[in-house]
């Protein structure tokens, strides 16, 4: 048809960048759902603008949506985009920096003029010299804006309403590029406007338009081929959020215990998507108390659990940081509860929108007294659910607190996600007390697994006292008794550890035979594991050890660090899982690679971090 | 909580005591509540395992520990919000909080507002003694200006709060107050809280023998008592006095103590307590009457009907779910945009 050249690629970065209303979520969405159903591995992740209403067409109001398209597994968004898509001069000075060499521009050229310039703070008429990057990259100009009017001529919408299809103008576009059928974006499109049909019609007539401008550039531009990933179970899947599929993963544990699930919690950015769901979910039952502030939101959730709910707050670092004294009330009466963390920048206000992993020393630590709690954090958009369940589960057999580490990156996240079943979740068993127990006392407790017996308000004959005051082992009246403290300590200390018992073990990804272990924890998963694996292909010996369970640590993890020569820590914090495992593990050398950026790892410096270790 | 239909009075006060031995000081005030509130709650018939009563931290609050049904000794000032919780996740129970002036309006007066704002059927027992207790002696945020504490040696220079005021101010819907020795009244304050579907605030006046002895003394001494408060009744006229003899009407905006008898003034020109009202004005002014010209208002102030939060809630959820297709995890799973892969 042309001298267009198709190129086949594993995987493919694309970044959809311009105003926050241009709509650029939305389309990167789309575009993401479509490669998933045909056959693709996905990862995606948005990028919030950092003023909330900032002026049209300037930096500080330039959000972004990035997708990562993989025939093989994939483990993160990207680091750098091959493809970038730019509606304004404010889009293109933020991201010009990200662009991979040799890498696709395309941009609406009607918005690159003397007042777009301006507003970016380009000082001459060539912002792509100007950026030093002309000579680099391909560049795909379009007038998005005037082709989309065009297209949309007769429909006699506002000029307002007219540009706000433009987006589908790109997406069109990029589904030329990307060899994609526009058939199921049209079905997606349909879904969502299916009830406006005027604005239906509008959308796919620009997205056909915007795919059909793209087939008749007759460019000297090579599309890109991806092919179907076999690397993915067989199943049905979608994508899914981290603070989405943390929401799911409660509700499951809830479901599966039998119980009613309970959301204290406050707005707090990037955790409020967990709230907002929950909140939504009434036709599940949930009971969602946005409380007053953070302290409410946990208190009010220990009194849930007092009641005999599964109940869970969710906050970010400062949150927990408010809620440090309710936890240690948690932890003194041996309740269920599950606190979730969707740790961001810090310290104080920090950077709410932007990613670390700088509370894990906060979770493990930050109370008063010898107060453990069991910690644990998930990896991946999807792991969320997982882990959210766990934390239940555990929560409720063990009569504690949980405080499940989250964060910015994969909260608002995407990931591919396999669709579960009920039936095929784990069992999950309170330990409730018994009817035919006599002489019940607050502390009563399994004596293997030093659980408390859960004894919940109605039942008749189980009435008792609970309170943060120390109690007495054997009568559960409050106590001063020296002895009697320490034999309380070591029990809460002991029934955490027991936790041990249930969770499974630490295992070894990439080559058990390594000169070199990585050893990561949470959010960080998917860059570790992609540096490791590329690595690994290019001829070196290094393994990763990734932690779910920080307190207590997985059985085995001591012995299997112990094994290596040469160990690595690397955190988006200053060294805290560092010195907690030198806490722990014994003759071991701890070598630390870290970043504080506000920002993921970058697989391309990890591979250069593991490479000159390996050296 | 609904007590509309428990019938039979099968408790008796002694069932709601626990084991524990109580640890108030002797002469103390809590011991009266405490055992008028065992009283009350015998009286009420709902069974103590249908009861928890939550607490913060303070004096007051020890009082979960010798109730023999579920308890709940929280932490400072949180009690409220631990209550709600608890009357939120299960609001078949009857749930009392059990808090100070300092528990209640310093460290907790965030969740204290809001828990009224929001009229969550609780019963709130405000053990107001205008003093820390268990710190041993600072002054609190009800403690009357100038007045002379451990942490204030020279008096202390803040005004203080009134419980009432915070209350009608948050928009209450039920605020008694009671007085230690006078069993009668505090009995049926508790009772009418109990019965009140929503926040009920009974500010409870209490002596603190060791740090602030006679801080309600004006009023407590049994001779002179009869002039000095007025117990209101719900639909009769505001009259007190030992010779019952004197009454409450409006002059202008404000009210006034007239005497039956004189000036012309019968029992048909005093005002009747409306304590369904629900326009706070009169109750307002009735909670901030002072000695000495006027009674101190005793009883309760204001019982005005509203939607609980608890059952907002559960109400709620009950509508999303009669009209939704969504019955099982299943089913939310079922509504994701999903492929095969």
């Amino acid at each position: 048809m042309d001298n267009t050249k198709k190129t086949e690629l594993d995987n493919v970065v694309v970044r959809f960048s311009g105003d926050s209303g241009d709509g650029m979520q939305l389309t990167g969405t789309l575009f993401s759902n479509l490669s998933a159903i045909l056959g693709n591995e996905i990862s995606t992740f948005p990028d919030f603008p950092s003023e909330i209403r900032a002026p049209q067409g300037t930096l500080g109001g330039v959000s972004g949506f990035q997708v990562h398209l993989g025939s093989s597994k994939i483990y993160t968004p990207g680091d750098d985009p091959d493809v970038l898509v730019v509606m304004n001069p404010a889009a293109l000075k933020v991201n010009a920096k990200a662009i991979k060499k040799g890498g696709i521009i395309i941009f609406d050229s009607d918005t690159f003029n003397k007042s777009g310039f301006e507003k970016a703070g380009f000082t001459t008429e060539n912002p792509f010299e100007e950026l030093a990057i002309s000579e680099t990259i391909q560049l795909i100009p379009a007038a998005l804006s005037s082709l989309t009017q065009s297209s949309l001529e007769g429909f006699g919408f506002d000029n307002k309403t007219v540009l706000r299809s433009k987006n589908m103008f790109a997406l069109g576009l990029i589904c030329w590029l990307f060899n994609r059928p526009i058939d199921q974006a049209i079905h997606f499109l349909t879904t969502k406007f299916g009830k406006k049909p005027t604005i239906l019609q509008a959308n796919v007539k620009v997205l056909t338009d915007g795919f059909n401008y793209g087939n008749n550039l007759h460019l000297s531009i090579s599309t890109y081929l991806v092919e179907k990933s076999h690397d993915t179970p067989k199943g049905k899947y979608t994508s899914i959020s981290g603070n989405k599929a943390t929401a799911w993963g409660l509700i499951a544990a809830a479901k599966k215990a039998g119980l009613e699930l309970f959301l204290g919690s406050y707005p707090i950015t990037p955790a409020t998507d967990i709230m907002h769901e929950l909140a939504n979910r009434k036709d599940m039952g949930v009971k969602v108390v946005q409380a007053e502030d953070e302290i409410a939101g946990i208190a009010s959730a220990i009194g849930a659990s007092f009641a005999g709910d599964l109940a869970a707050t969710s906050t970010s670092g400062p949150g927990l940081a408010l809620k440090s004294e309710s936890i240690g009330l948690a932890v003194m009466a041996e309740l269920p509860l599950v606190i979730i963390d969707v740790m961001r920048s810090g310290p104080s206000t920090g950077m709410p929108t932007k990613t670390e992993q700088t509370d894990l020393l906060q979770a493990l630590y930050g109370r008063n007294g010898e107060s453990p709690v069991v910690v644990m954090a998930a990896n991946t958009p999807d792991d969320c659910f997982k882990q959210a369940f766990m934390a239940g589960k555990i929560a409720l057999e063990y009569m504690t607190p949980v405080i499940l580490l989250s964060d910015a990156f994969i909260g608002n996240g995407t990931s591919l996600w396999k669709l579960p079943t009920l039936a095929e979740l784990p069992e999950i068993n309170p330990n409730y007390v018994k009817s035919d127990m006599t002489d019940y006392k607050v502390t009563s407790r399994d004596e293997n697994t030093k659980v408390r017996y859960w004894s919940i308000p109605g039942i008749e004959g189980f009435g008792h006292r609970n309170g943060g005051l120390e109690k007495d082992y054997v009568t559960g009246a409050i106590s001063t008794d020296h002895q009697n403290h320490q034999l309380m300590v070591d029990t809460r200390e002991q029934k955490v550890n027991n936790v041990s018992q249930i969770i499974p073990e630490l295992k070894v990804e990439g080559n058990k035979d390594a000169d070199l272990l990585v050893i990561g924890w949470g959010g960080t998963h998917g860059h570790l594991m992609s540096a490791v694996n590329s690595v690994n292909k290019n001829g070196r010996k290094i393994a990763l050890a990734h932690f779910n369970y920080i307190n207590p640590l997985p059985k085995n993890a001591v012995e299997l660090i112990q094994q290596y020569k040469k160990v690595v820590v690397c955190e988006l914090n200053s060294g805290q899982f560092a010195s907690y495992l030198r806490s722990k593990v014994t003759g071991v050398e701890f070598l630390q690679y870290n970043k504080v950026q506000g920002q993921p790892f970058t697989v391309a410096e990890l591979e250069e971090c593991f490479n000159n270790l390996l050296n | 909580m609904d007590t509309s239909n428990i019938t039979t009075n099968q408790y008796n006060a002694k069932d709601f005591k626990s084991d524990q031995y109580v640890r108030w000081c002797p002469g103390c005030g809590d011991y009266a509540v405490l055992s008028t509130l065992q009283k009350v709650m015998a009286e009420i018939g709902v069974p103590p395992h249908q009861t928890a009563i939550i607490s913060g931290i303070g004096c007051s609050s020890r009082l979960s520990y010798y109730m023999s049904s579920y308890g709940f000794h929280t932490i400072h000032g949180r009690g409220a919000a631990v209550a709600t919780g608890v009357k939120v996740a299960n609001p078949d129970l009857s749930v009392w909080q059990i808090t100070g002036d300092g528990d209640c309006l310093a460290i907790g007066g965030n969740h204290f507002i809001h828990s009224v704002r929001r009229n969550v059927d609780l019963n709130v027992l405000l053990f107001n003694n205008q003093i820390y207790g268990l710190t041993k002696g600072q002054y609190s945020p009800t403690t009357k200006k100038g007045f002379i504490t451990k942490s204030s040696p020279f008096g202390t220079v803040e005004r203080p709060f009134r419980p009432a005021e915070l209350t009608f101010g948050a928009r209450g819907t039920f605020f008694a107050r009671l007085l230690d020795v006078d069993l009668k009244t505090a009995q049926l304050c508790m009772l009418a809280a109990a019965k009140h579907k929503g926040t009920s605030v009974v500010e409870c006046l209490v002596n603190c023998v060791i740090f602030n002895d006679g801080a309600h003394g004006w009023i407590a001494e049994k001779e002179s008592r009869a002039d000095r408060i007025i117990v209101l009744e719900d639909g009769q006229p505001m009259i007190f006095g030992k010779d019952r003899d004197k009454g409450l009407v409006l002059d202008g905006f404000n009210l006034k103590v007239v005497t039956i008898g004189e000036n012309g003034i019968s029992e048909s020109n005093i005002l009747v307590h409306d304590a369904s009202c629900q326009d706070t004005t009169i109750h307002m002014k009735l909670a901030m009457m002072e000695g000495p010209d006027m009674p101190i208002a005793m009883g309760v102030i204001r019982n005005v009907e509203e939607e609980t939060y608890d059952e907002a809630v559960e109400a709620q959820i009950a509508e999303v779910q009669a009209k939704s297709k969504i019955k099982t995890f299943d089913d939310l799973i079922a509504t994701c945009e999903q492929w095969e892969m």
